[in-house]
């Protein structure tokens, strides 16, 4: 691979991690539907129990095309290696269970999938796992909440539901000073548009079910290292540091000094919680990320055509996309997101939640459902589905009011999606 | 482990068992701004076939304690002050293992103690290995683009099969990870300008391998990559001539230890043999 540096964002998108099948000669990467692989001898199996050769025992554990999957998402988010997880809560929860237990603290961004929210607030409590949540914006809210049991800064790139950009190169600044890691949940900004370990981020875990896949098909997720952390001197993390029982009595630390994060994460977490991906859901998310730029491309464009409609429309009383003037983050992304700030946004039409419905159920091409990141332009309307047992004061807490619709942005003609929103706006209006 | 050598703490990862003197021992010695962890594979594997295993940080490297040493020749010395200190006695019983400037360094050791080195095993190596002005004026003034260029020249696929040290890891991702943290390490003191250019000078100015190879009684092996840009075989044929080595050439660019960490093993089990 002749060259001066790794070959660039496209060509990774297409061919990191992967090489012609050496038996078959097939091209593309086969998929590997097999729960185990055969044992050369005795003394090979021996050997890669024992961590003295590499290679695949089980699928549960590490597969050949989930495999090519990983080493793909670790090239382009710039890492050392990732781990393909069941899905982007499995993904959240490894990094989550592979740092911390019983009696340990998390400091986390406010504004936050509903899922990761649950997780931190109820679920993780149950197991002993503390999470003091911060405006992400309020720099000194996430130093002043770090306390000598945290173990994780977290936050997401684009903020649910107002797309605050967290600001990655303080927060891992704040982060890095306490000697804790941050961790990035950049489901909403794949590498194309946003690469936080260049910013200081030390951990990225990606829902792939989203961009990444981008076709509406699979439930998987991705969680990558930098191998920039230096877990044995931060002294927070004997985990990874001090000999583990539970195999072979290995120092993680010592067996790789960028990898033992991953290494721990694989032979603890995927082991014993067993969130693994099937490598067929692998196999169809690498048919995305083979797609990746060009899509992004095409959503990003999409995108800023309909933020511009909406926000010049009468209907509409407020577009919360971080390229606006006016959106707290403007500057931020500016700085972290050149590219653009993905194709997941907010709006407020003026008007109940009665009219918010008729919006919705007015549209054609913008399927109705609880997703985003699909080639197909989806919406949902947070009041009457996912906050529906809220009341509007609540909704105002939460950053939601009746009115607010959420937007991904598909692959379609944009004049298709714009006549589709106008057409809907107008219903909404004689609703009213 | 910890070792104390000449005053100094050194750092030794012994591949996941204790290290026990009396056993044959394999030393192992990294290359340019990598540390003991190119080696843990080969490491374990060593360790638990019956040997002693001593793979060092070398002073200023990873977890080893600067300051660095300024030429191959006081490597050497410092490597067998380690093997002292680890109570390393068995004669003709200790097999050196070095990658790229740990290859020059286990040479000269080997020649240094010719009745203790009874194999030598150099991998991704060349002599004289000489630095391309452009590296190192890069190396001095830029080093984390003298990294990517290193990177790029060092591995020769973007999909090297197993994973080092296990799946899901991206060899160039990793590596270029392990020497962004060994030149940032904060051992790495005593450096004109900073390891990276520390590292490759030493390699440059070593003038010693011929007649280090005069001296050199052990069993030679050569480890090479067939795609290595870094150290080409070509660049080897003078001093395994005068070594009398048998040579192995590996699928591999110069990452040999990472990038084919099952041919690696197979080359090391038949110098052991």
């Amino acid at each position: 691979m002749p060259g001066y540096s790794d070959p660039g964002f496209d060509t990774l998108a297409l061919h990191a991690g992967a090489t012609p099948d050496p038996t078959t000669g097939a091209r593309a990467t086969p998929i590997h539907l097999s729960t185990s692989f055969v044992f050369q001898s005795s003394e090979h199996a021996a050997s890669l129990f024992n961590m003295e050769r590499s290679g695949h025992v089980y699928s549960r554990i590490s597969n050949p095309t989930t495999a090519v999957l990983e080493e793909r998402i670790a090239a382009l988010e710039g890492g050392a290696g990732a781990i393909a997880t069941a899905s982007g809560q499995a993904a959240l929860h490894l990094a989550i269970a592979t740092l911390a237990g019983a009696g340990s603290h998390i400091v986390a961004s406010s504004a936050l999938y509903g899922g990761s929210h649950n997780l931190l607030d109820y679920t993780l409590r149950r197991f002993g796992i503390s999470t003091t949540f911060v405006q992400p914006g309020d720099i000194d809210a996430w130093r002043a909440a770090i306390r000598p049991e945290t173990r994780l800064l977290f936050g997401e790139t684009l903020g649910n539901p107002g797309l605050d950009v967290l600001d990655i190169p303080t927060v891992s600044a704040i982060a890095h000073d306490a000697k804790l890691p941050l961790l990035v949940d950049s489901t909403f900004t794949p590498p194309w548009l946003l690469k936080p370990f260049d910013h200081g981020a030390d951990l990225i875990f990606h829902s792939a079910t989203k961009f990444l896949s981008g076709h509406g098909t699979v439930v998987g997720g991705l969680l990558v290292d930098s191998g920039a952390f230096d877990w044995a001197a931060s002294g927070r993390f004997p985990e990874l540091s001090a000999p583990y029982d539970g195999f072979h009595g290995m120092v993680f630390s010592e067996e790789s000094t960028v990898g033992a994060f991953l290494l721990r994460a694989r032979r603890e977490g995927l082991r014993d919680f067993g969130a693994c991906m099937s490598p067929h859901t692998a196999w169809l998310i690498l048919q995305g990320i083979e797609t990746l730029p060009l899509r992004m491309a095409r959503h990003v464009e999409n995108t800023r055509k309909i933020v511009a409609m909406l926000a010049a429309h009468p209907m509409v009383a407020r577009v919360g996309y971080p390229e606006l003037d006016g959106h707290p983050s403007q500057a931020l992304a500016k700085q972290l997101l050149p590219r653009g700030c993905g194709a997941v946004f907010s709006f407020d039409i003026q008007g109940s939640r009665a009219q918010g419905v008729a919006f919705i159920e007015a549209l054609k091409l913008f399927s109705h459902l609880a997703n985003v990141g699909d080639c197909r332009s989806l919406v949902i309307h947070p009041a009457s589905t996912t906050h529906f047992r809220m009341d509007d004061a609540a909704l105002a807490r939460a950053g939601i009011g009746p009115g607010t619709i959420r937007l991904s942005v598909g692959l379609e003609d944009a004049a298709d999606l714009i006549d589709d929103l106008k057409r809907a706006l107008k219903v909404a209006e004689k609703a009213a | 482990m910890k070792l104390d050598v000449n005053g100094q703490s050194a750092h030794v990862y012994t591949g996941g068992k204790p290290f026990d003197p009396a056993l044959p021992c394999v030393v192992f010695v990294h290359g340019a701004l990598h540390d003991h962890s190119v080696w843990t594979l080969l490491a374990r594997w060593c360790a638990h076939h019956g040997h002693g295993v001593l793979a060092v940080d070398l002073p200023g490297h990873g977890q080893s304690a600067g300051p660095v040493l300024a030429s191959v020749e006081a490597a050497a010395d410092w490597l067998l002050a380690l093997l002292a200190t680890a109570g390393v006695k068995n004669d003709g019983q200790v097999t050196l293992v070095g990658h790229s400037m740990g290859s020059l360094i286990a040479l000269e050791a080997a020649a240094r103690a010719p009745a203790l080195i009874g194999r030598l095993v150099m991998v991704g190596t060349a002599y004289p290995m000489k630095v391309s002005e452009a590296l190192l004026s890069t190396s001095a003034q830029a080093p984390l683009r003298a990294i990517d260029m290193v990177n790029s020249f060092s591995i020769s696929t973007l999909a090297a099969k197993p994973s080092y040290p296990g799946p899901g890891m991206w060899l160039h991702g990793s590596n270029r990870a392990l020497m962004r943290r060994t030149l940032a390490g904060p051992n790495a003191t005593g450096c004109a300008v900073n390891l990276f250019h520390h590292d490759f000078s030493v390699c440059d100015a070593y003038s010693g391998g011929l007649d280090a190879a005069a001296k050199v009684t052990a069993k030679v092996t050569f480890a090479l990559g067939s795609a290595d840009q870094m150290t080409p075989p070509r660049a080897t044929r003078e001093l395994a001539a005068a070594l009398k080595a048998k040579v192995a050439t590996l699928p591999s660019g110069h990452s040999l230890p990472a990038e084919a960490p099952d041919e690696l093993l197979a080359a090391l089990r038949g110098a052991l043999n």
